[in-house]
């Protein structure tokens, strides 16, 4: 995050000119201050959860805060010696895994025929598709927990992948959608004119060029899909609960948990973190390719 | 990367006319049905549980805790039954145990609920009747659970629910600061007196409260101390022609004093503290006082987690026109009437509640963690004995005295004493939990919060003078 802050900052000096340096300057390093001071505001919840999670539990609950102590491994080895854990983190694995495979299998083929091949009503199908994601989630809750009770759908974890995949298809359409404006209509006509069948063109053609922006979409699945708390804790009991609901399992009404909680969030956002890193350099394409036109 | 070398055209497949789309291949689609039908059986595969195990639906609390961490001593016991949890904090597992219950859901073989709920479920007809089960299972001994408990969760003499743990609300107060101060507690403290001691002690620049006290918006947060406030003050919440009693002198006197309490001798923040709060702020040393559930004491007296052990003395909770003051809550265990696996249920219920769970629990894990409340002879064991020699007596005699008939003045047509025993109370005494919180954060005054807690009070009580 603040690598990402500080990139307006370093890059603004190289671009002034010569004779108006002076001024430059001194706006560069004004900017590249305030995007540190933003990038480390944003950074230091991060940062406590991450220190909290070495701390002892009454450390963690002391006032005034704790800054030095000697720090524990307890809370991480507590958690990961747990054997319940491994099943959250099963469950969330293939929740968020298949659903952003199924979102991608679904929405790469509705992107492409309503941005490349739109028809009469395309701007009409597209409203639709983003008018599902108005209806506040709380207000369907109750029908589709009827629903998956009737048909014993209660508790297992394909009712989540389903909804996951509902969840996320919409944005992931309209993200796809953007990408494939951005492929010019030439390259396009000339994968025709070479004879090129519609999968070779979406295989070869296609998908090369708009790589960065599946990349993207991807990711922004993947995070939705795993941070998902609300269909979790009303649909999920004991055998398709997800890491979410692990985590406002260490929580408690009576007693300390600070301490267990942060070690827990610290290995829950690892794997998004993880992701991140590694689609980082897809991403930072792929994330301001949908906006510049 | 380099540029692509150029593939040679394949010529099995001529490529459709240029402007038409080719169809995907017949053999692609089937392809792909069978990779999502195997991808299907292999998750119900990997969905764990099935048919044979047991799901335990508990709340979250620490001697909840320890008994998931001992279930290998139960299914060594029973090697045919395989047990699942669900822990929650309170709110979410009374949220989910609830929609369960009442919908029919049937994820839960167990759900741990509370001497509130047990009385309407059992009325419903959601809970299985445990009677049949207490009778045939060996030295389960019923007889030996509090009696005000047992009764609490039994409905027409019939237990419905065992409880696991029980509580009343008692004074934990500082013996140090006290004796430094000259002071001391009297066993029966009155309001006015524990507003005296609150004053002497409070000294926010050590950062120290004079007392601490709940002002979290919630049924069973803020609103469980202040109604026992209400009560020994002579007020009530309705009265037998079920017209709501918010707005009269007794209960603006009494809901006055609390806040007035906490505003002048408490807590920094206290409107949005709750007792996990309280019990950081007195096991930390930042309180003299602290007025709450008597299961405070495995925080307190628990050298790990509180820096007050052995510093601190327990006496009844403070009073005014009452004997005894208090409640009565208990989290204990119950059987859903949809659960298909009753007997496997009652197996675990009747290892989690009976006596010999309590040594296990004291050689496995510490006797300071045993569940309190819940059983006489628990305090007959000599390690626990020793161990809570300062609040053993306390606990068990508020418990037995939290009784209408002791901590109430008038007559009131329904159960509890912290909170009323109707349906509606969960959303009704949250709603007035917000209001006198907000009265705690000084945004209103308790007069305007009192009266808007009137109305909504007034709404409930229409459906039962209607019925009359």
């Amino acid at each position: 995050m603040s690598a990402l802050a500080a990139a307006p900052g370093t890059a603004a000096p190289g671009a002034v000119t010569p004779h108006r340096r002076p001024r430059g300057v001194v706006t560069g390093h004004l900017l590249s201050v305030l995007a540190w001071a933003a990038g480390l505001l944003f950074f230091a919840p991060v940062a406590w959860m991450v220190m909290t999670s070495f701390k002892q539990e009454s450390q963690a609950a002391s006032n005034p805060p704790t800054f030095f102590f000697t720090p524990t491994l307890e809370q991480y080895t507590s958690i990961i010696g747990s054997a319940a854990a491994g099943s959250y983190v099963l469950n969330s694995v293939l929740a968020t895994g298949i659903s952003t495979l199924l979102v991608l299998a679904l929405a790469v083929p509705a992107a492409y025929a309503v941005s490349i091949r739109p028809v009469k009503r395309t701007q009409d199908v597209l409203f639709f598709v983003i008018s599902t994601k108005m209806l506040p989630v709380v207000a369907v809750i109750m029908p589709i927990y009827v629903i998956a009770g009737q048909i014993r759908m209660l508790d297992h974890i394909l009712t989540l992948i389903v909804l996951y995949t509902a969840m996320n298809l919409p944005i992931a359409i309209w993200m796809m959608r953007s990408f494939f404006l951005e492929v010019p209509a030439e390259v396009l006509e000339a994968a025709s004119i070479d004879g090129a069948s519609l999968l070779r063109t979406m295989r070869t053609v296609l998908l090369p060029m708009v790589a960065p922006g599946v990349a993207a979409t991807a990711l922004i699945c993947v995070i939705f899909a795993w941070n998902e708390f609300f269909f979790a804790l009303n649909l999920t009991a004991a055998d398709a609960a997800t890491v979410p609901i692990f985590l406002l399992s260490t929580m408690t009404s009576e007693g300390q948990f600070l301490a267990r909680l942060s070690a827990a969030s610290v290995l829950a956002s690892l794997p998004v973190v993880l992701a991140g890193w590694i689609a980082q350099k897809q991403l930072v394409r792929g994330l301001s390719m949908g906006a510049v036109k | 990367m380099g540029p692509h070398r150029p593939r040679p055209p394949r010529i099995a497949r001529p490529a459709p006319p240029p402007g038409r789309p080719a169809r995907p291949s017949r053999r692609s689609v089937l392809g792909a049905g069978l990779a999502a039908s195997l991808g299907a059986g292999a998750l119900s595969g990997c969905s764990a549980g099935g048919d044979g195990s047991l799901v335990v639906a508990i709340v979250s609390n620490p001697q909840m805790q320890d008994a998931i961490g001992l279930i290998d001593h139960f299914t060594a016991e029973h090697p045919d039954i395989d047990v699942r949890f669900v822990s929650l904090p309170e709110n979410e597992a009374r949220a989910k145990i609830t929609a369960s219950v009442a919908s029919g859901g049937g994820e839960f073989d167990v759900v741990m609920i509370s001497n509130y709920e047990t009385p309407l479920w059992a009325a419903n007809g959601w809970l299985t009747d445990l009677e049949p089960y207490i009778a045939r299972t060996a030295g389960y001994a019923p007889e030996d659970f509090v009696p005000t408990i047992r009764e609490a969760l039994s409905v027409d003499g019939a237990m419905h629910s065992v409880p696991f743990y029980g509580e009343s609300a008692f004074l934990v107060y500082r013996e140090d600061l006290f004796e430094e101060a000259g002071l001391e507690m009297p066993d029966r403290p009155t309001w006015d007196e524990l507003r005296e001691f609150a004053a002497i002690l409070h000294d926010p620049e050590a950062g120290r409260a004079g007392i601490a006290l709940r002002g979290l918006a919630g049924w069973g947060e803020n609103l469980a101390p202040i109604n026992t406030v209400i009560n020994t003050f002579g007020g009530r919440w309705f009265d037998m022609d079920w017209t709501p009693h918010l707005d009269s002198p007794e209960v603006l006197e009494a809901v006055s004093t609390y806040v007035d309490t906490v505003r002048s001798f408490g807590q920094a923040g206290a409107a949005t503290s709750g007792f996990g709060d309280c019990l950081t702020l007195f096991s930390q040393g930042n309180a003299a006082m602290w007025f709450d559930a008597t299961s405070m004491v495995s925080g307190i007296e628990d050298p790990r987690s509180s820096t007050v052990v052995g510093r601190t003395g327990y006496t009844q909770g403070p009073t005014r026109d009452t004997d005894a003051t208090g409640w009565l809550y208990s989290w204990a265990l119950a059987i859903p009437e949809t659960s298909p696996r009753k007997d496997a249920a009652w197996e675990f219920i009747a290892w989690m509640t009976h006596p010999d769970y309590f040594p296990l629990v004291g050689e496995e894990v510490g006797w300071e963690a045993l569940p309190p409340g819940s059983r006489l002879s628990t305090y007959e064991i000599p390690e626990y004995a020793e161990l809570s020699s300062t609040y053993a007596e306390p606990t068990l005699s508020s418990m037995e005295s939290a009784t209408q008939d002791n901590a109430m003045t008038q007559e009131v047509p329904y159960p509890g004493l912290q909170f009323v025993g109707i349906p509606e109370f969960q959303d009704l005494g949250t709603r007035v939990g917000q209001q006198l919180s907000a009265a705690i954060a000084g945004s209103k005054s308790v007069e305007e919060a009192l009266e808007q807690s009137q109305t909504f009070a007034a709404s409930v009580a229409r459906t039962y003078q209607e019925e009359g």
